[in-house]
């Protein structure tokens, strides 16, 4: 379905096999992105009751865990950074994308009643799913900051490019998030399997580990994995550790590729999405 | 393309189709999925056209500014599905539509609620939902408030709120949309008297305002009292075309004729291991039916049936009563297990005279539907007397007449 011709004129008819997501439409429903958003945000923290303090005991807890499983019994490098420090900044950028791809590919399911009751763009679903995750994102990365201060490391000028990778995360959540989201409606399988194919992921990145404990030869397969690039790409920000700009290199197009992707996916399912449902 | 003024809608050769036999707890999972695509690199695609059921076959009209159209058809005629199309829920299979000028839609009031959030972040998140800028519905707020009724408790969750708060406060938001061209889906039927009062007003305020308005109803005294003109669908097409008094006329019209045969009719719904293969209506001694004689509903069924229900329905499409074999009297003589004939019978009909019409319903013994027949029949009743007294029909005033007596002192 589109806006075209007279900007005044809506023509509904059926959608040609592929298109490209309708960004000028979906900028006239940014309201409802927003909304979504903060609906989210409100519920989420208004069921619980520590609220916002659950973003910071999560990757406290975990770090903790990391740092006697990996750091103290299996004696894992950290490329010269504190073990904790070293996990959290790896654990910070990870959560906000398995937590984002997760919630997108719920996210027809949990508002089908929208979906098969009201017209608006359907991306407008997963991508409040992802964005409602930059708040513990926030309080991840103020966690880390404190966290850097604590340990007293230097923070350079590397520290500008930290949002450049942010971006990147953010982009590979929307392509994988976009992908899962609309293979969801279609193959509930979808949904069962993420949980288990995250826990498979959080292993092919490295959070627990360094990326250099790795050969040379493999880091480029390694990349494939977009995180890859995100992981390593926040801890050079932060502290300066090695990046290999070709392996870097390789994660962004497989990130380029994953939005790309899903965005025609997505749009190619979308208008039979309140059929199936 | 040409410039169409804004309220207008043009709409060509509308189809849907849906697959059939697909319920939601069998879409196809990735391993049908796989072996179908398997199949087809086979070059054995095992995909057949019968799997297919045309909602809407061929849809076209065009409404002018300002034009109020009431769509009017039996369910499963694709009311609802060109109701869907066109505030953009489902995409046409085929077919186009142009409408100029901004849309609202008001298909079920407060959906996008949330139970957790309070009654004034509802507002605004259903006005976002339904197309108004954050800065719109500041300016309507007021207003949605005070015709919702519900301002001493805009800030509780609307967890708490009863069902009838909440559709008041659904409504309310929808009603201030402020489009060009509004489609309703059967809202008016909503909330209470008083309320539902309120609503048709409101529909009629913005109809004064020189909006178009589609409105689907199964009330058809609202389409004549609202509407200027009237769509009848069948069978997924435009059955019936004009000023709602002609076209509510052909509707009932259809049922009539219909109802000739009701062995032969097709657009049933259920199951179908028992079908409604004849009904009878019968006075006394005669096909007459008169107000306050003795009366006789035999339905007959083409094979055993667990229970047998059936609803009169006036001549506006009003119900007036029910009656079901699940809810027997001890002066019932019912078998315990399945029948295939069942007999209803009144000492005195206590309809005022009239047009009126039954829809039929069969169940079998696990419960399911088996037959559902809208307009299976339709009969007239005469002026007679209830317990002597004489059954007037007036518009207006109900279609029973009550056995009673009056004392005054």
């Amino acid at each position: 379905m589109s806006v075209e011709g007279d900007p005044a004129t809506l023509v509904i008819e059926a959608s040609k096999r592929w298109r490209f997501l309708d960004i000028r439409e979906l900028w006239a429903y940014r309201e409802v992105v927003f909304f979504l958003v903060w609906r989210d945000f409100k519920v989420r923290y208004r069921q619980t009751a520590i609220g916002i303090a659950w973003a910071v005991i999560q990757p406290m807890l975990t770090v903790t865990i990391f740092t006697i499983l990996f750091s103290r019994l299996a004696k894992l490098p950290s490329d010269g950074v504190p073990y904790p420090l070293f996990a959290l900044a790896g654990l910070v950028p990870w959560v906000f994308f398995s937590q984002g791809v997760t919630a997108a590919t719920n996210g027809m399911m949990n508002n089908q009643d929208l979906v098969k009751r009201i017209y608006f763009p359907r991306l407008a679903i997963p991508l409040a799913a992802i964005f409602s995750g930059f708040a513990d994102l926030l309080i991840g990365l103020l966690l880390l900051v404190l966290m850097i201060l604590f340990y007293g490391q230097d923070i350079g000028l590397n520290i500008l490019a930290l949002p450049l990778f942010l971006a990147l995360g953010t982009a590979a959540a929307i392509g994988i998030g976009l992908i899962l989201s609309a293979a969801n409606v279609r193959f509930r399988d979808v949904g069962h399997a993420l949980p288990f194919a995250l826990q498979i992921a959080l292993l092919a990145t490295p959070i627990a580990y360094p990326s250099s404990v790795l050969p040379e030869h493999w880091r480029l397969f390694y990349n494939l994995n977009p995180m890859v690039g995100v992981v390593d790409g926040v801890r050079w920000s932060l502290f300066g550790t090695p990046i290999v700009p070709e392996a870097l290199l390789i994660s962004i197009v497989t990130t380029l590729l994953a939005l790309v992707g899903g965005a025609y996916y997505f749009r190619h399912n979308e208008r039979s999405l309140a059929d199936l449902l | 393309m040409t410039r169409m003024p804004a309220g207008a809608i043009q709409a060509r050769g509308i189809a849907k189709r849906y697959q059939v036999g697909r319920t939601r707890a069998s879409l196809p999972d990735l391993r049908e999925t796989l072996t179908a695509s398997f199949a087809r690199l086979a070059g054995k695609d095992r995909g057949s056209r019968d799997d297919w059921f045309w909602a809407l076959r061929d849809i076209s009209f065009d409404v002018r500014p300002g034009e109020v159209v009431g769509v009017i058809g039996s369910n499963g005629a694709g009311k609802s599905t060109l109701l869907k199309i066109l505030s953009r829920i489902v995409e046409p299979t085929a077919g186009r539509i142009e409408m100029a000028g901004r849309l609202g839609c008001l298909l079920e009031v407060g959906t996008g609620f949330h139970r957790e959030l309070t009654g004034r972040e509802n507002v605004f998140l259903n006005g976002a939902i339904l197309g108004m800028s954050r800065r719109e519905t500041l300016a309507k707020f007021d207003a949605i408030v005070d015709f919702s009724g519900l301002e001493p408790f805009i800030d509780t969750p609307v967890k708490h709120y009863s069902s009838g708060m909440y559709l008041r406060l659904g409504f309310a938001v929808a009603a201030h949309i402020d489009p060009e061209i509004l489609i309703i889906d059967e809202v008016l039927a909503v909330g209470d008297a008083a309320f539902q009062a309120k609503c048709i007003g409101k529909v009629g305020e913005l109809v004064g305002e020189g909006r178009t308005v589609l409105i689907v109803s199964h009330q058809l005294p609202v389409i004549q009292k609202l509407c200027n003109r009237a769509l009848m669908i069948r069978d997924g097409r435009v059955a019936a075309d004009g000023p709602p008094q002609n076209v509510v006329g052909d509707y009932l019209r259809a049922f009539e004729e219909s109802a000739v045969g009701v062995h032969s009719r097709t657009d049933r719904r259920g199951r179908g291991r028992a079908r409604v293969s004849r009904i009878l209506v019968k006075g006394d001694g005669g096909a007459a039916l008169i107000s306050g004689g003795p009366t006789r509903i035999e339905i007959e069924a083409d094979a055993a049936a667990r229970h047998c229900a059936f609803t009169i329905y006036d001549g506006l499409g009003d119900a007036v009563g029910s009656f079901d074999t699940a809810n027997p009297s001890d002066a019932d003589s019912l078998t315990k297990g399945e029948a295939s004939r069942f007999m209803c019978e009144m000492a005195s009909l206590l309809l005022r005279p009239g047009r009126y019409r039954l829809n039929v319903a069969l169940t079998g013994a696990d419960g399911s539907l088996e037959d559902h027949v809208e307009g299976a029949c339709t009969f007239d009743v005469l002026p007679g007397l209830v317990e002597g007294r004489e059954a007037v029909s007036e518009r207006g005033f109900g279609r029973v007449e009550f056995p009673h007596r009056w004392t005054a002192s």
